[in-house]
C-alpha cells in the first residue's frame, strides 16, 4: 500500500482542458448513480430497473415531461436566486423561508383583492411576493453588512420562522371555514392563478424564470453594477480599494436574491395550489443550492440542471409505487452532489506518477 | 555534503528547473542568486521535499536519498526558514520551537524544553525569549525563532529565503554573523537572494541560476558585482538611471500631524508630517511593518485617521471616503497588487476598468471600447500576456506590476502612492517600472515611493523620509546622505543624533 502512495502522487494543474470541463461532470454523476444503486441494490432492488422507471416518470411521457417542467420551474426561480448571492459569495440558505414569504404576500394580495383584474392583480402579487421575499433576504443582509455577522446560519434559521409563519396562517387566521379543517387558505379567484399551457400544468412561471436567466446573465456581464458584483465576489479588498461599497452591495444583492426566491413562491402558489398551504415547498429552497452549483452559478446551465433535478423529482414520485420512500430522491441527490463538488475538487488536479 | 544533480522540475507551460546542479560544503555558505522567476524557490522546495523533481537526484553524504515530504527533509536535516514566517501567532516562541518535533512524549517538561532552546540559541548568539508570544516580537526576533526551530530539529543544512528583505541593514550584519558561526560549526548553509552586494559581502560559494538553468558557480572571492550581474540577466545592465532635475510645481499632498491605528487596534502612526510637491518623488524608508502602509492606506482613503489632516491639492480629503480620493486624482498602488489592486480572476479587460467603469456613461458597459483601450495599453507598456481574456492570474509578477501601473497611469492621476512596487520583481521589470515612474514625476505628478531598497530609493527620490514606529525619523535629500546614516534612522535613530 505504502509503495502505490510513494509512486503515485496528486499535482495541482491550472489549466482545466475542456475533456475535464465536461467530461467531470458526467462522470461524478455517474458515479453518485452507482453509489446509490449500491444501496438500491442491498435492499434487494435491481437499480437499473429503478433507474429505468425513473427515467420513463420522468421524461418517458408527454405528463412526466410537463410534470417536470412544473418541478423545474420554483427550482429554476430558487436556483437563480442563490447563484446570484453566491456570485458575491454571500451564501444565502435562506432560499426556502424567502420562497414561503413570497406565496404569503402574494396570497396576502390574491385574497384581499380577489375581483381586480388580472392585469392587475397577477403583478400586484408578483411585485408582493418579490418584496417580501426581499425582505426576507435583507434582515440577515444587514447584520451581515454591518457587523460581518454570518449569514449562512441566520438565513437557515429564518427559513423556520418563514415556513412557521406559514403554518400560523393557514391553521389560523387564514383558514378555508369551509376547508374541512384542512391547514389551507380559500381558493384563489380566477384572476389571481397564472395561466397555464394547454391542459399542462405548466404556468407561466415558467417564462418569468426564463426572462429572469436572461436579466440575470446580461446584468452580470454588460452592466456597471454586475461588474461590481462580482469584483465584490472575487476579492472584496480590491472592491474596497476600488472605492465600491460593500455594504450596498451586500443589501441590494441578498434583497434581489430573497425577492427572486419570493417570485418563485408566487408563482408557486398562483399557478400550481392556487391557494396558500403548508408545506408548499417540498425543499425547493435547499435543492436550489444543489442547482446552483451544479449549473456553476451560470444561468444557461442552471435552466438545463433545474430540469434535470425536477424530473430527478419526478421519477423519484414515479418510483414510490415500487415501494421507495420519498427520501430516496433526496439520497439520490446528496450522493450526485457529493460526487460532483468532490469531482469538481479533485478536477483541479492530475495523478502524476514519480 | 550535500548535492543536488540534474534536477529538473516541469510545471504545466514552464520548466522551473532544467538540468540544475548544485553542490554545498559542510562549513560553507552558499548564495543562490538569480531574478525573480529564475527557479530559486523550486530548487529549494525540491530540497525541502515539497516537490519531487521530474528527474535529477539529490545526494546528501554522498547517499542517494528520496525526498518524499518535508518531513523526510527534516529528518535527513534539511531545515528552511521561509520567506513569510510559519510560525504560530498566539503561541510562544518555545511552543512554536517544539511543534512538529517527534518523540514529544505526551508528558513533557517545557521547563526542560526551554532550557535546551537557551542552550541551542546560545551556542549561536540567537537572542531569544522562549517565553514571548509570537505576535509580541519584531520581525528580526521572530526569524531567530524560525533558526532556533531549525536548529532544533537537528538540522545540519539550513536554507534561507531571502532572509535580509525585512531586516535593517545592521540586523542584516548581526544575521551573517550567526550564519557563519553555524557554518564554522560544520553546517552547510545557502542563501537564496538577489542582493548582490550582501552576497559578494558575506559568502563563500555563489551558484547563479537563470531561466531554470545553472549559468555557473563561482567562488566569492573571485568575482565582481559586475561578473554576477551578467550572469544573472544574461546582458549587461545599466545601473544608472539618467534624472532630470526636479521641476517642483504647486504642492499636490500635505499631511500634518497624521495618528492612525493599525489593523492590531494600537497607534502605528504617530504625528506624521508631510507635504509632496508636483513633479517630485518622495521616498519613504524604513524596515517593513513599521507603519509604511498605514500610511499608503490613510492617502489612499482606506484607512481612518484618529487626528490630523489630509489635503489633496486646496481640497481636504480627511476622512474622506476612497471613491472621493480617486476622483480627487490619487492613484494608489497597493502591496499586494495579487488580490488588492488586481483581481486575479477576472481578465485583463475586467482589470483595466476597476476604478474607471464608473465614470462610463449610462447603466451598460461598453466592452468594446474597453477592449480597444487595454490593447492599446498592453502594447504601449509593453505587457506580455498570452491572451487579455484570460484570468489575469496566469500572467508573471513583472506584467501584472506593468498592467496595474498601466492603469492607473492611464487614470492620470495627481498624486501616485506606489507601495513596494518593484518588490518580487525581476530586474527586467523592476527597471521598467522604475522608468515609468521617473517618466511620470519627469511630467508633473507627485509620487510618494514607499520601498524597503535603499538603493531604490536613493536613485529615485528627490527626498527621502524615514519611518521607525509609525513615526517621521527625519527627511532628508538623498544627494548629501549616506545609506549608513539612513540605516541609523531606520533603526530608530533622529536625524539629529545621526548627524552629531
Amino acid at each position: 500500500m505504502r509503495n502505490i502512495f510513494k509512486n503515485w502522487y496528486f499535482e495541482k494543474t491550472n489549466e482545466t482542458s475542456k475533456v475535464a470541463l465536461f467530461g467531470v461532470p458526467i462522470i461524478s454523476l455517474l458515479l453518485g448513480l452507482v453509489f446509490a444503486g449500491i444501496f438500491f441494490w442491498l435492499t434487494d432492488k435491481n437499480p437499473f430497473t429503478i433507474y429505468f422507471l425513473m427515467f420513463q416518470g420522468a421524461f418517458g411521457s408527454a405528463y412526466g415531461l410537463s410534470e417536470t417542467v412544473v418541478k423545474a420551474i420554483p427550482l429554476l426561480l430558487t436556483g437563480l436566486a442563490v447563484s446570484l448571492a453566491f456570485r458575491m459569495k454571500l451564501w444565502n440558505i435562506g432560499a426556502e423561508g424567502q420562497f414561503y414569504m413570497g406565496a404569503f404576500a402574494a396570497t396576502g394580495i390574491a385574497l384581499a383583492f380577489p375581483n381586480w383584474p388580472a392585469y392587475l392583480l397577477l403583478p400586484a402579487m408578483l411585485i408582493a411576493g418579490f418584496i417580501a421575499g426581499g425582505i426576507w433576504g435583507l434582515i440577515p443582509a444587514i447584520p451581515r453588512a454591518y457587523f460581518k455577522v454570518n449569514e449562512t446560519i441566520s438565513t437557515l434559521l429564518l427559513n423556520y420562522v418563514a415556513i412557521l409563519w406559514v403554518d400560523f396562517l393557514v391553521f389560523g387566521p387564514w383558514r378555508d371555514p369551509q376547508g374541512f379543517n384542512f391547514p389551507y387558505t380559500k381558493t384563489f379567484s380566477p384572476s389571481a392563478t397564472l395561466p397555464t399551457l394547454g391542459h399542462t400544468r405548466i404556468h407561466m412561471g415558467l417564462f418569468v424564470g426564463l426572462a429572469i436567466a436572461v436579466i440575470f446573465y446580461f446584468v452580470l456581464k454588460y452592466t456597471k453594477w454586475g461588474y461590481e458584483i462580482r469584483v465584490c465576489g472575487e476579492s472584496p479588498k480590491a472592491a474596497d480599494y476600488a472605492g465600491m461599497s460593500f455594504v450596498r452591495n451586500i443589501l441590494l444583492v441578498m434583497f434581489i436574491s430573497g425577492g427572486i426566491a419570493g417570485i418563485a413562491g408566487m408563482t408557486e402558489v398562483s399557478g400550481i395550489t392556487q391557494r396558500l398551504q403548508q408545506g408548499i415547498s417540498p425543499g425547493y429552497g435547499f435543492t436550489a443550492i444543489i442547482v446552483a452549483w451544479l449549473g456553476r452559478l451560470n444561468p444557461w446551465t442552471i435552466i438545463v440542471v433545474a430540469f434535470l433535478l425536477g424530473g430527478l423529482l419526478v421519477g423519484g414520485f414515479s418510483i414510490q409505487t415500487s415501494g421507495f420512500p420519498a427520501a430516496t430522491v433526496s439520497m439520490l441527490q446528496g450522493a450526485i452532489l457529493f460526487f460532483v463538488l468532490g469531482g469538481e475538487i479533485l478536477g483541479q488536479y492530475r495523478l502524476k506518477k514519480r | 555534503m550535500v548535492e543536488m544533480i540534474k534536477i529538473t522540475k516541469k510545471f504545466p507551460g514552464v520548466i522551473a528547473n532544467d538540468g540544475v546542479s548544485i553542490a554545498v560544503k559542510a562549513g560553507e555558505l552558499h548564495a543562490l542568486l538569480g531574478e525573480n522567476g529564475a527557479g530559486k524557490s523550486t530548487l529549494m522546495s525540491v530540497l525541502t521535499g515539497l516537490y519531487r523533481p521530474d528527474a535529477g537526484e539529490i545526494k546528501i553524504d554522498g547517499k542517494r536519498v528520496e525526498l518524499l515530504s518535508p518531513r523526510d527533509a527534516v529528518r535527513r536535516g534539511i531545515g528552511m526558514v521561509h520567506q513569510h514566517f510559519k510560525l504560530v501567532q498566539p503561541f510562544t516562541a518555545a511552543e512554536n520551537i517544539m511543534l512538529g518535533i517527534h518523540g514529544l512524549k505526551q508528558l513533557y517538561s517545557v521547563k526542560k524544553i526551554e532550557t535546551e532552546i537557551l542552550d541551542c540559541s546560545q551556542k549561536y548568539g540567537l537572542a531569544i525569549e522562549p517565553h514571548a508570544k509570537i505576535w509580541q516580537l519584531s520581525v528580526g526576533e521572530q526569524q531567530r525563532v524560525e533558526i532556533v526551530k531549525m536548529l532544533f530539529r537537528g538540522a545540519e543544512i539550513l536554507i534561507l529565503d531571502e532572509p535580509t528583505a525585512v531586516l535593517t541593514p545592521q540586523e542584516s550584519i548581526e544575521l551573517y554573523k550567526t550564519l557563519r558561526s553555524m557554518a564554522n560549526d560544520g553546517k552547510a548553509v545557502i542563501v537564496i537572494s538577489h542582493k548582490m552586494n550582501e552576497v559578494m559581502e558575506n559568502t563563500d560559494s555563489i551558484t547563479v541560476l537563470r531561466d531554470g538553468k545553472n549559468v555557473g558557480t563561482v567562488q566569492t572571492g573571485l568575482t565582481s558585482e559586475t561578473e554576477l550581474a551578467k550572469m544573472m540577466v544574461g546582458r549587461d545592465i545599466i545601473r544608472k538611471i539618467e534624472k532630470e532635475k526636479s521641476l517642483e510645481g504647486p504642492q499636490v499632498l500635505e499631511i500634518q500631524n497624521i495618528s492612525a491605528m493599525g489593523d492590531r487596534g494600537h497607534l502605528t502612526l504617530k504625528e506624521v508630517s508631510l507635504n509632496i510637491k508636483s513633479g517630485e518623488i518622495l521616498g519613504i524608508a524604513g524596515v517593513a511593518g513599521n507603519g509604511q502602509k498605514d500610511l499608503a492606506e490613510v492617502i489612499a482613503g482606506l484607512r481612518q485617521v484618529e487626528s490630523g489632516q489630509v489635503f489633496v491639492g486646496e481640497l481636504d480629503c480627511t476622512g474622506t471616503t476612497c471613491q472621493k480620493l480617486i476622483d480627487a486624482g490619487v492613484s494608489y498602488i497597493p502591496e499586494d497588487r495579487m488580490t488588492t489592486g488586481l483581481v486575479p480572476n477576472l481578465n485583463a479587460f475586467e482589470n483595466m476598468i476597476l476604478k474607471s467603469y464608473r465614470k462610463m456613461q449610462g447603466f451598460f458597459i461598453n466592452w468594446a471600447k474597453i477592449r480597444t483601450i487595454t490593447n492599446e495599453l498592453i502594447e504601449r507598456f509593453d505587457i506580455k500576456v498570452s491572451s487579455p481574456s484570460y484570468p489575469i492570474k496566469m500572467m508573471s509578477g513583472g506584467n501584472l506590476q506593468k498592467l496595474l501601473l498601466a492603469r492607473e497611469i492611464e487614470s492620470n492621476p495627481n498624486l501616485i502612492v506606489a507601495v513596494y512596487p518593484m518588490r518580487g520583481l525581476d530586474i527586467g521589470a523592476t527597471e521598467s517600472i522604475r522608468k515609468l515612474l521617473l517618466e511620470q514625476r519627469n511630467s508633473g505628478k507627485a509620487i510618494l515611493l514607499i520601498s524597503e531598497e535603499l538603493e531604490e530609493l536613493f536613485e529615485l527620490s528627490d527626498r527621502i523620509a524615514v519611518l521607525h514606529g509609525g513615526e517621521i525619523m527625519g527627511i532628508v535629500n538623498p544627494a548629501n546622505t549616506t545609506i549608513e546614516a539612513l540605516g541609523m534612522m531606520m533603526a530608530g535613530k533622529r536625524m539629529m543624533e545621526c548627524n552629531a
